[in-house]
């Protein structure tokens, strides 16, 4: 298995991008979602993307061979709301197991295909671990300040379940990302510690925050450094931002985390910000000029895209990245 | 690559070599601040979030935050706490120390806070094993912590065992635990210095060296502390204590000090110490001179003259008018001259009664107002009665010459403590503190017959009862004298009070008894603004209030939101708490059966005493010896210690109580579960403990005491023991006396005092039993604060106490050691010991044996242990009434 540490060292990784935008394009129906499998389950399953992976397995396959294709060297599993928490919204809890399993063998058995072709270029599986739909910082009653709709204890034992199943379908590493709320990703990488040491396993973790908007700070309101120093404690491949802003807003924050991390760097932003009809219409040009300019500062390790992105944007960025250097780490002091 | 600690709230803060000092907020601390415990208790929340608020408006660059307070659901409160923190964005920018000396509450606090906070301490304490589960826990959850020079032998007092016991943690943590080398930050203890002690002369030397040598050696280590320790001696003394403070931290900075706890308000600019000061001051810190103590200790003097020539010289008051000099006599509890200008007073006027109703009564009235608004204590107004009285006791024959000479009361109250209780400390301070009010106070007494209550109400013709007790019959007690004078039609209001006594059982089991007001009043201040409205001409208002108020906090207390849930009594038996009884260690004792001590020095129980209660019987609130420098409290506290420290040396020396002790120890094994049986003399006795039944989660254990002795079963001999230690012997005779003089403070003092003697006696004993007669602690070395926080392996619970709230249990104790015939000690009907100041008890051994509270049980449990007892339902009901859950 080639080792994510020394291809980090010699180039820029370059991220898979949108999956919910590739799979709207199928148009799948409710009937679709369901398969013959769920054909009578209680409840509509449209828009469970992630349960695509049972139903619906070539199309998922169909897209990360896409990605590769189009020069990605990392996928991320069909997996991003792989828990009880969030599965809960379909009563489909008993399913977490299953979908995150066989998510990552689909992955797995694309990029291993595609390493195959081209030994030189090995490609790599992460396991996407959202955010779920709770916050454990954050109470949703404004009235009620100090109450919580989830605890710590029952987002790491959730948590746990997905990344044992990731890891058991065989991904290369672990993707907490699009992170609204640290305590959330707290508990995850404290259920990633857990299983990593009753496992002996050295798995790889990228970690990718959220900064919601112009204010420069997460969901639960910590700026760029704060959010660093609270995930630091764990020993990370990268940590970056993904989500909620283009590569343009999300620069700012970038540079300040660059300057003050060990970890190797990351960003997927999304295709610029919606336009007026919630569409995201940045064109691949335009995102590939904005990400050069990333490039030129020397901000990142690894790179890729979010919401709105397709193998169009993921291949201009693959081109563009081919001929710059990989971010050197050199953390400010403050002498 | 930079190791710089680096914590975060919403924003980051990351301490550098050129950071300044870091300053740790501790308002927010329920053992350093009254209010903020007070907040937290009576559920304000809100206020609370004030003082946080203040404390980063002040510029606290973290915050710490304890709730370790007995009364408290210390998890509870810390994670609403820090959940209510993290909504407010000004003060949860900095991030959070977790303060706490319980494990559980601490990870309960790191799983709140999102950013990186530090755990406030761990330490080597409980050994290896656990110091690294919990430090793993730490790194994991993402914190800094404080580790506590501490370990398996106790506190580091000098320079070698500092260095050696943060060396070790040290290693332990960065190359078996991997934890960072910078997110450590050590405490190597502050402790006094000047104390006249020569092992304390070297306190902050050691502590100045040990930061330095931590800097040098341990790379990235940080190092903290608090500082207020380090002044101790001289508490009261603010002008030295500032500068003490102030030159400590510039020394401990210079040595490489990062953070610390250091209260604002109590450090003085060190560049404005006056030089002199300052060199005495540096004097004692570096240990500069031999007689450096014996120096700052004269010059402290000085500081203090200063400040009190400001006020006006000592006697300066003299020449005033007669009436101040009348009033500060009585505003400051001084005798000395009291009888002269009752004199003058007397023959000023034309009747004698004019100089009680004039000039003692306008003074008592200022006592009044400044200890209602919180400008007096206790002790203080205890002592303005003291002069109050020889000041009556003076005018008394000139009165009684006189035809019609007497006095106009306020009213008339009668006090009494209930049947079956002898405890009379807290209603003998309310006596005092409404005489000095000008009420009339019928006093019946300890252990008084409901009849003879109801009796001496309706001859005396008083105008309020006041009822107090501290066991628990004391409350059934309570709810029957209330239905005696309902059915007698009484019109006399009723004051509750007392320790076991509180506003939900009033609102709750008493007042629906009663048609005429009931209410409970549990601090003297109170007491007077309650009778004040009670007896007030259109009082009719207030009593409806009154009512009302109950009947809301009735129906509240009843609805509340938590309902808790039990466990049938065999189901509880399944969950009991199990010992592997293979493989723990029993040891049997080296004196088996009773042993009598007649003969007991008093001297040897001083260094045994937990002084906190004693503050808490004036209603002086806080942790000793913190409270002695209390911002609010700290000056009475110190003078009523000193007080006390007066009368325990006059006790001492002239051997004015009497100590007494029996105890035994047997071969016992559990029985039926929950029985454990004893047996000595060929004869067998029974235990009957009480088990649990709230419903826990999985896991954790329905405790019965019978869970830490061996079952028959396993044909394991085990062993227990009991005990009744007794100092109350003088108590009564020497109260007396004071009572004949006047003298109050100090009648009540004397039972204070032998309560804590008691209990530093039955400490004392605990000792000796682990160390000698039983032995299966040979070589323990603990401290007295050690002792008082209960580190030692080995139980002593007391029948009527949480862990077994059965006073029953008592009689069984005094037939296995005949406690009445060996030393005196006897029981009342409702099974209080007399003399009060007595404790009694089982031992337990084992090693995990340890304290719990039953809670409530149900009526299974009742039933069976009506059944064990051998007594009917209803009287089985009478004695545990207080546990049993709410049908």
């Amino acid at each position: 298995m080639p080792n994510i540490h020394t291809e980090l060292e010699k180039r820029i990784l370059v991220l898979d991008g949108a999956m919910g935008t590739m799979l709207q394009q199928y148009k799948f129906t409710e009937a679709d979602f369901r398969g013959e499998r769920f054909k009578d389950f209680p409840g509509s399953l449209q828009g469970n993307n992630d349960l695509l992976s049972l139903t619906q397995p070539e199309a998922i396959k169909t897209v990360h061979a896409k990605y590769f294709e189009a020069g990605a060297d990392i996928v991320e599993t069909n997996t991003f709301s792989g828990t009880t928490i969030a599965m809960a919204d379909y009563q489909m809890e008993h399913l977490v197991y299953e979908l995150n399993y066989e998510s990552a063998k689909i992955a797995k058995e694309v990029a291993v295909k595609f390493t195959q072709k081209d030994p030189s270029k090995p490609r790599f599986v992460a396991g996407s671990i959202g955010p779920t739909n709770r916050t454990a910082s954050l109470s949703p009653d404004v009235n009620k300040p100090e109450y919580r709709a989830i605890t710590f204890n029952d987002l790491r034992v959730a948590y746990k379940q997905q990344v044992e199943a990731l890891m058991d379908g065989g991904v290369d590493l672990l993707l907490v990302e699009t992170i609204f709320d640290t305590l959330n990703a707290k508990a995850a990488l404290f259920a990633i510690e857990e299983v990593k040491e009753e496992r002996q396993s050295t798995i790889p973790v990228m970690v990718s925050g959220t900064i919601t908007d112009a204010s420069g700070r997460t969901l639960s309101g910590q700026t760029v450094e704060a959010f660093l120093i609270s995930i630091s404690h764990v020993p990370l491949l990268s940590v970056g931002f993904n989500c909620a802003l283009g590569a343009e807003q999300l620069q700012p924050y970038l540079k300040r985390l660059a300057r003050e991390t060990e970890f190797f760097t990351s960003a997927h932003p999304n295709a610029g910000l919606p336009n007026a009809f919630g569409e995201y219409d940045q064109s691949p040009e335009q995102m590939q000029a904005l990400i050069e300019d990333y490039l030129k500062d020397g901000l990142i390790n690894i790179i890729g895209g979010c919401c709105g992105t397709s193998p169009n944007h993921i291949k201009a960025i693959a081109d563009v990245v081919k001929t710059y250097e990989p971010r050197k780490i050199a953390v400010k002091t403050y002498e | 690559m930079n190791k710089y600690l680096k914590l975060s709230g919403l924003e980051p803060l990351v301490v550098t070599p050129n950071s300044n000092f870091i300053n740790v907020g501790e308002r927010t601390n329920v053992t350093g601040s009254r209010k903020f415990l007070r907040l937290i208790k009576e559920n304000k929340y809100d206020e609370a979030l004030e003082v946080a608020r203040d404390q980063v408006d002040g510029g606290a660059q973290i915050l710490d935050v304890n709730m370790d307070e007995g009364m408290l659901d210390g998890k509870e409160a810390m994670v609403k706490f820090l959940n209510l923190i993290a909504s407010e964005p000004d003060i949860s920018r900095i991030p959070i120390m977790i303060d706490s000396s319980k494990w559980e509450i601490i990870e309960a606090g790191l799983q709140v806070v999102q950013g990186k906070s530090v755990v406030n301490s761990i330490s080597l304490k409980e050994g290896e094993d656990e110091f690294m589960r919990q430090a793993k826990l730490i790194k994991r959850y993402g914190a800094a912590t404080i580790i506590m020079a501490f370990d398996e032998d106790g506190q580091a007092d000098n320079y070698d065992r500092r260095i050696e016991i943060c060396e070790r943690s040290y290693r332990i943590l960065v190359d078996k635990v991997g934890f960072p080398a910078e997110d450590i930050i050590f405490d190597p203890n502050i402790f006094p210095v000047a104390t006249g002690m020569d092992e304390h002369r070297k306190n902050a030397i050691d502590f100045f060296k040990a930061t330095k040598w931590i800097r040098e050696n341990l790379p990235y280590a940080h190092v903290s502390g608090g500082v207020s320790n380090v002044s101790f001696s001289f508490r009261g003394n603010n002008p030295v204590r500032e500068a003490m403070h102030s030159a400590f931290l510039y020394h401990a900075i210079q040595h490489g000090m990062t953070m610390g706890i250091v209260n604002p308000t109590m450090l003085e600019v060190y560049d404005d110490i006056p030089k002199d000061l300052l060199e005495h001051v540096e004097d004692v810190l570096l240990d500069r001179r031999d007689d450096a103590t014996e120096r700052l200790l004269d010059f402290a003097e000085t500081v203090v003259g200063v400040k009190k020539e400001n006020d006006g010289s000592a006697l300066l008051w003299r020449n005033d008018a007669l009436q101040d000099r009348i009033t500060h006599s009585l505003v400051k509890g001084i005798d000395a001259f009291i009888i002269d200008d009752v004199e003058e007073a007397r023959q000023s006027v034309s009747r004698p009664i004019e100089v009680i109703e004039g000039h003692l009564m306008r003074g008592m009235n200022v006592v009044g107002d400044l200890f209602g608004s919180g400008k007096m204590f206790l002790p203080q107004v205890v002592k303005s009665a003291r002069v109050m009285k020889k000041a009556v006791a003076y005018l008394q024959p000139y009165i009684e010459a006189e035809k019609d000479g007497k006095a106009e009361f306020a009213g008339k109250i009668l006090m009494a403590t209930v049947k079956g209780d002898v405890h009379d400390i807290g209603k003998n301070i309310v006596s005092v503190v409404l005489g000095c009010n000008n009420y009339e106070i019928v006093d019946l007494g300890v252990m008084v017959p409901p009849e003879k209550i109801i009796e001496a109400a309706i001859k005396e013709n008083v105008d309020v009862i006041g009822l107090s007790g501290l066991i628990t019959p004391s409350l059934d007690e309570m709810v029957y004298l209330a239905s005696e004078m309902d059915k007698k039609k009484m019109n006399i209001p009723l004051l509750i009070g007392g320790a076991t006594t509180s506003r939900a059982h009033t609102a709750v089991k008493i007042a629906p008894k009663y048609q005429n007001t009931v209410v409970h009043v549990n601090d003297a201040s109170r007491a007077v603004t309650v009778v004040g409205n009670l007896l007030q001409d259109n009082n009719a208002i207030y009593k409806e209030d009154l009512r009302e108020e109950y009947e809301n906090f009735r129906e509240q207390f009843l609805n509340r939101g938590k309902q808790k849930e039990y466990v049938s009594i065999d189901e509880a038996r399944k969950r009991k708490f199990s010992i592997d009884w293979k493989s723990t260690n029993i040891v049997a004792p080296n004196h088996l059966g009773v042993q009598v001590v007649n003969e007991f020095d008093l001297k040897l129980l001083e260094p045994f005493i937990d002084w906190s209660p004693f503050f808490r019987s004036w209603d002086l609130h806080g942790r000793y010896p913190d409270i002695l420098c209390d911002d609010v409290v700290g000056e009475q506290a110190t003078e009523l210690f000193k007080d006390a420290q007066q009368l325990l040396k006059k006790v001492l020396d002239e051997k004015l109580l009497k100590a007494k002790a029996v105890f035994g120890l047997f071969k016992a094994n559990t029985v039926d579960h929950d029985d454990i049986e004893v047996s000595y003399n060929g004869s067998t006795y029974n235990f009957l403990t009480l088990r649990q039944q709230l419903k826990k989660r999985e896991g954790k254990p329905n405790y019965a005491l019978a869970d830490f002795i061996a079952p028959k079963e396993t044909g394991i001999q085990d062993y227990i023991g009991c005990f009744c230690v007794t100092t109350g012997f003088g108590t009564q005779e020497l109260a007396q006396k004071f009572e004949a003089e006047h003298d109050d403070y100090n009648s009540i003092m004397i039972k204070a005092l032998a309560d804590r003697l008691a209990e530093a006696y039955a400490e004392y004993l605990h000792k000796e039993i682990r160390v000698n007669h039983w032995g299966y602690a040979k070589h323990e070395a603990l401290s007295n604060e050690e002792l008082i926080k209960e580190d030692y392996k080995g139980i002593r619970p007391a029948p009527g106490y949480p862990a077994c709230p059965d006073h029953l249990e008592k009689q069984t104790i005094w037939n296995l050691l005949k406690v009445k015939e060996s030393i005196g000690v006897e029981l009342t009907e409702n099974l209080a010991m007399w003399p009060a100041a007595s404790v009694s008890g089982y031992y337990f051994g084992n090693e995990q044996a340890s304290y719990f509270g039953l809670g409530k049980i149900t009526e299974d449990q009742l039933k069976d242990y009506a059944l064990r007892r051998q007594i009917t339902i209803d009287e089985a009901r009478k004695w545990l009434n207080p546990n049993l859950a709410d049908q």
